[in-house]
């Protein structure tokens, strides 16, 4: 396991302590949990719902009652500027 | 008896015939918090508008005036809510959740928010960035979790109930440990519509009362469909309470898997078995029977678990609200790594596929159980409550102290955990778990069997 990589995927920074803590301790969970693998699931379908509920929408309407204003959406934001959230340049 | 040791269905009594006041049992509430709460680290954040809210409530309403405590993941509106995570420290919601909302609408007061994991990441409270909850009945133990600190506020009676919520073990395994009632709802019968995500496919909020009536009580409050949950279920809401009372007449038919007895530590058997015996007492029969042993459970959920971590913690970038990814505990990044790796592309067939078709085998062989019993015993845990420091250096701490809790979990099943005795001084728990939507079944015998055991009655020497 490359646990630079995932961490990078993660967006994680890891100390070196914890890239070795890590490293080892989930290499132990993935060997537990391979126990799974005993099981024949051999055309067995996944399940992701389990209550069955398919396609569930809603109309395409704005609920105006639960709208958020500009003050409220940026309140809890660390910083922002002039009504706007500030966010660290991605260029 | 102190109004703080009441019952929710005793205070409304109490309220309905003027005996006392709403601002009286805040007050006894807030009494109990401010002795006790630096012991066991209960409460993360009072509601210093309880008092000013319970003068103004309408005791006509089904909540009017009980004061009741929150886990700290569900949003509340203005009220700080952290999820016990250091991340999120100040954090106050803009919006509030359906189930928060639902209780505030029916008059319920909320007086704080409790303790927990962090990020709901454990079974412990041991993990919490603001220190453990402290277990009401021993002081050197941990209360269980992730809702520690809910099951300790309702066994400390600092509230009269609470809210707790479960991905698997979440609420019946601190319940067990504390000595309280604990209910986790079938899957998508409570919204999860601003519960801070953990398990998008498990979370399920609950009850955590006194009593199983109580129980009820709140689940007829909170149940049902949500427009803001696309998960929460159709079906009709029941008048839980009614249902409960009705079928408590009548003789379940109930399964014992004998997998799950072996989990069992030796010390709590005798107990698990003589709560049997009363069930059977009570006209019930109850039968031995075979399940998938529990031990796949582990692996299934771990995977999912961690899956949905990483997914849902990917929000969390410091933008919008909270510090930014470095204030991640150690174990939510463990989490995060893990996750991250079982999603991976040319590995999630392997792991999280390979997982869900797993929860396919357990669905179909609890399909399989059903048709032959209404009920089936479910122990929330394998033995009672573990010292301070049994999580360190245990990274599926959680995962195998909810071995019992899994399955059902995994299936969406609702389920209980009541007590049932105590060994060495500590509280163990006993439960019973039910098809989907099965709840007033449960909800029945759990009450028939509280109603000639006293065990959810006696109190811990704080």
């Amino acid at each position: 396991m490359d646990i630079k990589q995932i961490a990078s995927l993660a967006n994680l920074q890891l100390s070196p302590e914890q890239e070795q803590l890590f490293s080892s301790q989930l290499t132990d969970t993935l060997k537990n949990i391979s126990i799974i693998n005993e099981l024949d699931t051999q055309n067995v379908i996944p399940t992701s719902q389990v209550t069955g509920l398919e396609n569930i929408t809603r109309p395409d309407v704005i609920d105006r009652t639960r709208v958020l204003n500009q003050e409220q959406a940026i309140s809890q934001a660390r910083r922002s500027h002039r009504g706007y959230i500030v966010v660290p340049s991605v260029i | 008896m102190k109004l703080n040791q009441l019952s929710i269905s005793e205070a409304k009594i109490g309220l309905k015939n003027k005996q006392f006041s709403s601002q009286e049992l805040v007050e006894a509430c807030l009494q109990q918090i401010s002795r006790y709460n630096s012991k066991f680290n209960v409460f993360l954040k009072m509601n210093d508008q309880a008092l000013k809210e319970a003068e103004k409530s309408d005791i006509s309403r089904p909540f009017g005036g009980i004061p009741i405590a929150v886990k700290d993941n569900f949003l509340t509106l203005g009220l700080t809510t952290t999820a016990s995570a250091d991340l999120l420290s100040g954090y106050r919601p803009q919006y509030e959740s359906t189930v928060t909302a639902r209780l505030k609408s029916a008059g319920a007061i909320i007086i704080g928010k409790t303790n927990m994991d962090a990020w709901a990441h454990g079974s412990s409270t041991e993990t919490s960035d603001f220190g453990p909850t402290l277990n009401p009945w021993d002081a050197t133990r941990l209360p269980g979790g992730s809702s520690g600190g809910s099951a300790a506020a309702v066994a400390a009676d600092m509230c009269l109930g609470a809210i707790g919520s479960e991905t698997a073990g979440s609420i019946r395994q601190p319940a067990s440990w504390c000595s309280v009632t604990g209910f986790k709802p079938t899957y998508g019968r409570t919204s999860r519509y601003g519960v801070i995500a953990m398990a998008s496919s498990t979370d399920s909020p609950g009850p955590m009362t006194k009593t199983v009536a109580d129980s009820a009580l709140m689940l007829s409050v909170i149940a049902g469909q949500d427009p803001f949950d696309a998960t929460s279920s159709p079906e009709p809401v029941l008048d839980y309470v009614k249902n409960m009372k009705t079928l408590t007449k009548r003789k379940f038919a109930i399964g014992f898997p004998k997998e799950y007895l072996e989990v069992l530590e030796p010390e709590i058997k005798p107990l698990i078995i003589a709560a049997i015996e009363k069930l059977e007492a009570l006209g019930h029969s109850v039968k031995e029977t075979s399940l998938i042993h529990p031990k796949y459970s582990i692996g299934v959920y771990t995977i999912l678990q961690r899956s949905e971590v990483s997914s849902n913690l990917a929000r969390f970038d410091g933008i919008r609200f909270g510090k930014d990814r470095t204030a991640f505990g150690q174990e939510a990044k463990r989490r995060i790594m893990l996750g991250t790796y079982t999603l991976s592309v040319g590995l999630y067939d392997q792991y999280y596929r390979k997982a869900q078709q797993v929860r396919t085998l357990i669905i179909n062989d609890f399909n399989r159980a059903f048709s032959q019993f209404d009920l089936i015993i479910n122990p929330p845990t394998p033995g009672p409550a573990l010292k301070i420091g049994a999580t360190r250096n245990q990274p599926m701490f959680g995962e195998l102290q909810d071995i019992l809790a899994e399955p059902s979990s995994i299936a969406g099943l609702p389920g209980i955990s009541l007590p049932c005795g105590f060994v060495n001084g500590l509280p163990v728990g006993f439960g019973l778990i039910a098809p989907q939507f099965h709840e007033p079944d449960i909800l029945a015998v759990s009450h028939a069997f509280q109603q000639t055991t006293d065990y959810h009655l006696q109190k811990p020497i704080l």
